[in-house]
C-alpha cells in the first residue's frame, strides 16, 4: 500500500460519485453539465496565462543549454549543429524536434549493476508509452471536435476515418463491440496510460520519486479515456443530445438536454477536473517545454556573453581613483605613478 | 526580458486554439437536428424497442440483426414485449422510416457518424427521394 497512489485513487473515485450521484440522485445537470465545465475552462485559460506569464517575468541569470554533441567553435572541428545550437535558427529546430519526437526522453537510460559493474542500458519503453500517449491523447482531443463543431470539418471527419480504419467487431451473446466504429486513439490512449501508471508503481526507484501528483493525472486521465469508451462501446449515450449540449456550451446557449446518461455528466467533469487541475500541475510542462532554458537558448556562451539581469552596478575603485587619492604619498614615497 | 514578444505570441496561439470551437461556431446557433417521421412511423408510436433504446443503440441492434441473418440465418425478432419482427433493415426499419435523408442522415451528419449501411442498402427501392 503506497500513500500516494491510494490518496489520488480515491480521489478519482471521489470526483467519480460526486458526479454520478450528483446527476443520477441529486439531478444537478446544470452542475455539471454547464457550470463546472465553464469553470474549468476559465480556470484553465486563465491559469496557463497566469504561470507562463509568471515564468516570462523571471530572469534567467545563466545560459545553461543542455549540450548533446560538439559545440561550435574552430573552423576544422564539426560541430553538431542541432544537439548543440549555436543560432536561435537551430535552436528553433531543436525545440521543435524535442516538443514532437521527445528526443531527450529517447535518450533516456537505466542504471544497472550487471557482472559487478555499473552500466547504462539504453531504455526505450518510457519513450514508447509517452510518445503513444501523448499522440494518442491528440487525436482523441481532436476528434472531439466533431462534437463542438457545426459544421464538423473535413480535417476532423478523415482522422477519424483513418483513426476507425481497422475494423473490428466482437459479437457474441455476452459481448458485443465494434459498433460504432473502434477509435484505435482512445485504446492505445488507455493502454499507455496505464502503462505509465503501472510502471510507477512496479519499478521501485521511480515509485520511490513519484508523489500524488504523478499519480493523480495518470489515474484522472485513465478515468476519462475509461467513461469515453465505455459510453462508446459498451452502454451507448444518446449522441445527439451529447452534442445539444456541448454545442450548447461553445454557442453560449447552455442547455440541458433530456435523455443524456449519468456517465456522460461523470465524463464530463473528469475531463473539466482535468482542465482546471492543469494549470497548478506538472501537466504544465506542456507550456514549461518552451520555456526551460535549458532547451530555448542557443548553446553560444564561448561567442557571446550572457548577461546576468540580476547584475546590479558595482562600486569599484579604479586605479586612476586611487593614484588621485595617494598620488603625494606614493611620490614622497618614491613609487612610480603614471601622471605627475 | 526580450523573449516577451515570443512569449506573448505563444499565448495567442495557445488561447486561439482553445477557444477554437466559441469563434468557429460564432453567430451560428446549432440546435440539434429535428427528426421528421413518416406517417407510418407516427402511426406505428412505437419503434421495435423503446425510444430512449433506439436513440443510444439501434446501431448494435442492427449489428445483431445481421448477424443473426447473416451467420444463423434468424430472421424473426422478439422484442421485449414479446412482439415479432422480420430481422431486415430494408425491409422493417425503412418500412416505416422510408424518409433516410430526414430520419437517419440529419442525426448521423450532425454527429459525424458515417455509417456502412449504406454501402449495401442505398439501392433500396423503399426509399422516399
Amino acid at each position: 500500500m503506497n500513500v500516494n497512489y491510494m490518496y489520488s485513487l480515491l480521489a478519482v473515485v471521489v470526483l467519480f460519485l460526486l458526479s454520478y450521484l450528483g446527476v443520477k440522485a441529486v439531478g444537478l445537470e446544470i452542475l455539471f453539465g454547464i457550470l463546472f465545465p465553464y469553470l474549468a475552462l476559465i480556470t484553465f485559460i486563465g491559469g496557463v496565462i497566469y504561470r507562463v506569464m509568471d515564468w516570462a517575468k523571471s530572469y534567467v541569470p545563466f545560459c545553461i543549454p543542455t549540450t548533446c554533441g560538439q559545440q561550435q567553435s574552430l573552423p576544422w572541428i564539426t560541430p553538431n549543429k542541432i544537439d548543440n545550437p549555436f543560432t536561435p535558427g537551430a535552436t528553433v529546430v531543436r525545440m521543435f524536434l524535442e516538443v514532437v519526437f521527445f528526443r531527450s526522453l529517447f535518450r533516456n537510460t537505466r542504471n544497472a549493476i550487471r557482472e559487478g559493474k555499473l552500466t547504462h542500458e539504453w531504455e526505450i519503453w518510457l519513450w514508447l508509452a509517452a510518445l503513444a500517449f501523448h499522440y494518442s491523447f491528440l487525436t482523441v482531443i481532436i476528434r472531439h471536435i466533431r462534437l463542438f463543431t457545426e459544421p464538423v470539418p473535413f480535417v476532423v471527419q478523415l482522422i477519424e476515418t483513418v483513426d476507425s480504419f481497422f475494423r473490428f467487431e466482437v459479437l457474441t451473446d455476452v459481448v458485443q463491440f465494434g459498433l460504432p466504429a473502434v477509435f484505435m486513439s482512445g485504446l492505445v490512449l488507455l493502454a499507455a496510460v496505464t502503462f505509465l501508471f503501472v510502471r510507477r508503481i512496479l519499478a521501485p526507484h521511480v515509485r520511490y520519486i513519484s508523489l500524488a501528483a504523478d499519480y493523480f493525472p495518470l489515474i484522472l486521465i485513465f478515468g476519462i479515456a475509461f467513461s469515453g469508451i465505455f459510453m462508446r462501446y459498451v452502454s451507448k449515450v444518446n449522441i445527439k443530445a451529447a452534442k445539444e449540449l456541448t454545442m450548447g456550451l461553445v454557442t453560449l446557449h447552455p442547455t440541458i438536454p433530456e435523455g443524456i446518461a449519468p456517465i456522460f455528466y461523470v465524463h464530463l467533469f473528469f475531463v473539466s477536473v482535468l482542465l482546471a487541475y492543469f494549470p497548478f500541475s506538472k501537466l504544465m510542462h506542456m507550456a514549461g517545454i518552451f520555456l526551460s532554458p535549458t532547451r530555448n537558448l542557443p548553446a553560444n556562451t564561448r561567442a557571446k556573453r550572457h548577461i546576468n539581469p540580476w547584475n546590479y552596478p558595482v562600486e569599484v575603485h579604479t586605479y586612476e581613483e586611487y593614484e588621485d587619492e595617494f598620488r603625494e604619498k606614493m611620490i614622497e614615497a618614491g613609487l612610480p605613478v603614471e601622471k605627475e | 526580458m526580450n523573449d516577451r514578444k515570443y512569449i506573448l505570441t505563444g499565448l495567442v496561439i495557445f488561447f486561439a486554439i482553445v477557444t477554437f470551437p466559441f469563434w468557429y461556431n460564432l453567430g451560428k446557433a446549432a440546435p440539434g437536428p429535428d427528426i421528421k417521421l413518416t406517417e407510418k412511423a407516427k402511426a406505428a408510436k412505437t419503434c421495435v424497442m423503446p425510444t430512449s433504446y433506439m436513440r443510444a443503440e439501434h446501431m448494435q441492434l442492427l449489428d445483431l440483426w445481421r448477424h443473426n441473418v447473416v451467420r444463423n440465418a434468424e430472421r424473426v425478432f422478439v422484442n421485449t414485449e414479446g412482439k415479432e419482427f422480420n430481422m431486415s433493415l430494408s425491409n422493417t426499419c425503412l418500412d416505416c422510416h422510408s424518409n433516410k435523408a430526414d430520419f437517419c442522415d440529419k442525426c448521423h451528419n450532425y454527429s459525424s457518424v458515417r455509417p456502412y449501411c449504406w454501402d449495401c442498402h442505398i439501392e433500396n427501392p423503399k426509399e422516399a427521394k
